[in-house]
């Protein structure tokens, strides 16, 4: 799936598919990368009035290019409201305010839970990954949750090595019996295609693929034995909008973060 | 409040073993502060910050602390912070113990600490491994008129808390804009308080609902233009992207990491020099 084969990239055709998920309107709890760039495709194109929350306390902002960290100046400046980090937390995420959360990880299993936090024992792990930030307040409080992951069989593995943040625990209604207000991931956002939990068991199902993919190949990227749903969606290609849209937005970034910072200082310093 | 230069202020105000948190998240990072303790060569501190970011990934391979709390150790948008990794993954230079929250914990553990309680509460759902984690110190209890359970996490009460900010007046007020991250609670939890400032003016030029610490609940002001940078100064200076990318390359190694460090660090007299020998400023 390289850019040489194809009009589009695995990253560009993952953030279209996650942009295509968010409706008009929506309150996003959005995180860096990703997200971040899917987020603001959606409210540049067919969701102009999508609210974007990040988790540095800006509200409602508007960036013309993407942040390389959650809380650049950029969001600052276009933001609605600055809140503090407990306001945030709280008064939005946690009171319920929020309709859609994003998430990543280094690995998700079979119900969607994730994990951040380390590859290996805890206590000396092999790869000590970043940690929980707010994913674990995200997975439970955000309404809905959607994912974005790479597939491979490292990342999508039958057991995490730590559970850092709360899918759909161990399946068939375990999730919903915590008393979580938010439901839990909607959908999985792969290079490959998107995967849903089973409305019975919880357990993510394939159930849309990307064009000129086919279902043995994502099933070889899984680490467990991944179920087909019945009726398989074709998704389409992204459009030449949406890529023309994405990709000047990026430029647009690159093109910030090349941009040498000069401060000035007073002369007797 | 004193008005002192920044390094009589980490002398006289920062002791080995101190519990130290250095706030600001993303934005006003206190980074003159944390290369003037790294200069004067602490020991044994117990670092406190929700996002540890480049300036405790410099701390941290620099020996200065043995703990650390946190909730997210990744360099944003970037990947990992190499130093924080080899400390935890390998002991270099020395073990780092871990006291490992979420976002929203770690801002309620700062709110209890402000507030004059011995812990914070939130609402809690679904057990996660972070309940089992050896370090941590969340418990589970129960909401005393519903029954409902809640996560409480213990009050964070710093010895000392730094703040980078944009101005202070001529009465010792600081004022802060823009994101603001947990740095009020940070300072309102501390035993001592030390900012440093972007620029001293005769009077803050503020709408009735901003950011201002009055100067009789701060410790020391020193005055450090480009405190901050490589994180930034709303008003002042933006983010400096493009040395946070480069910096993956500089701590990924421990050998560059140490010649950066000693060279650009240790080796010049304070800020000012810092930035003017990384052509930041002229």
């Amino acid at each position: 799936m390289s850019a040489g084969t194809r009009e589009y990239t695995a990253d560009e055709i993952m953030t279209v598919t996650a942009s295509r998920q968010l409706a008009n309107g929506a309150v996003c709890f959005v995180g860096i990368g990703l997200p971040s760039a899917a987020c603001n495709l959606a409210r540049m194109t067919h969701a102009p009035d999508l609210v974007l929350i990040y988790e540095s306390g800006t509200v409602g902002t508007r960036p013309t290019v993407l942040p390389l960290s959650i809380g650049d100046g950029e969001l600052a400046q276009t933001a609605t409201a600055i809140v503090s980090l407990p306001e945030v937390f709280a008064h939005y995420l946690q009171r319920g305010r929020v309709d859609v959360g994003f998430l990543g990880a280094a690995q998700i299993d079979r119900h969607a839970n994730l994990n951040s936090t380390v590859i290996g024992d805890y206590a000396r792990p092999k790869i000590r990954l970043p940690g929980a930030g707010g994913a674990p307040e995200i997975a439970t409080f955000a309404r809905e949750v959607l994912i974005i992951m790479k597939q491979t069989p490292r990342s999508f593995v039958p057991r995490l090595d730590f559970r850092t943040s709360c899918g759909y625990l161990t399946g068939s209604g375990a999730r919903a019996a915590t008393g979580a207000p938010g439901s839990g991931p909607r959908a999985v956002i792969t290079d490959f295609g998107v995967l849903r939990p089973d409305p019975d068991t919880d357990e993510l199902t394939l159930s849309a693929l990307y064009p000129g993919i086919g279902v043995e190949t994502a099933r070889a990227a899984t680490g467990w034995p991944l179920k087909v749903a019945p009726r398989l969606e074709a998704l389409p290609a992204p459009d030449p909008a949406e890529l023309r849209a994405l990709r000047a937005l990026e430029a647009g970034t690159r093109a910030a973060q090349a941009r040498p910072v000069r401060i000035t200082l007073p002369a007797h310093t | 409040m004193q008005l002192l230069p920044l390094k009589e202020a980490i002398a006289a105000h920062v002791r080995d073993g101190a519990r130290l948190a250095l706030e600001g998240f993303t934005h006003l990072i206190p980074f003159a502060a944390g290369h003037e303790i790294a200069r004067q060569g602490r020991r044994d501190l117990h670092l406190i910050r929700m996002t540890p970011d480049l300036i405790y990934d410099q701390l941290i391979g620099m020996g200065c602390a043995s703990r650390l709390t946190f909730s997210w150790g990744g360099n944003p948008g970037v990947g990992s912070l190499h130093r924080l990794r080899d400390a935890v993954e390998r002991d270099w230079p020395r073990p780092l113990a871990l006291i490992e929250y979420t976002h929203a914990e770690l801002a309620l553990a700062y709110q209890a600490g402000a507030s004059g309680m011995t812990c914070g509460f939130m609402p809690h759902h679904a057990d996660t491994d972070l309940d089992q984690a050896l370090t941590s110190s969340r418990r589970v209890a129960s909401c005393p008129f519903t029954g409902r359970p809640l996560t409480a996490v213990p009050a964070i009460r710093p010895d000392v808390t730094i703040l980078h900010a944009q101005q202070v007046d001529a009465a010792g007020n600081v004022l802060l804009r823009g994101i603001v991250g947990a740095a009020k609670e940070a300072a309102m939890a501390a035993e001592r308080l030390l900012i440093t400032v972007e620029e001293q003016v005769a009077r803050l030029e503020t709408d009735l609902n901003a950011v201002v610490l009055p100067s009789w609940l701060i410790t020391a002001v020193s005055i450090v233009p480009g405190g901050a940078w490589p994180s930034y100064a709303q008003g002042y200076y933006p983010r400096d992207n493009r040395f946070y990318l480069a910096w993956d390359g500089i701590a990924r190694e421990r050998g560059t990491f140490t010649a950066w460090m000693e060279r650009h660090v240790l080796g010049v007299r304070d800020h000012a020099e810092h930035l003017r020998a990384l052509g930041v400023a002229a």
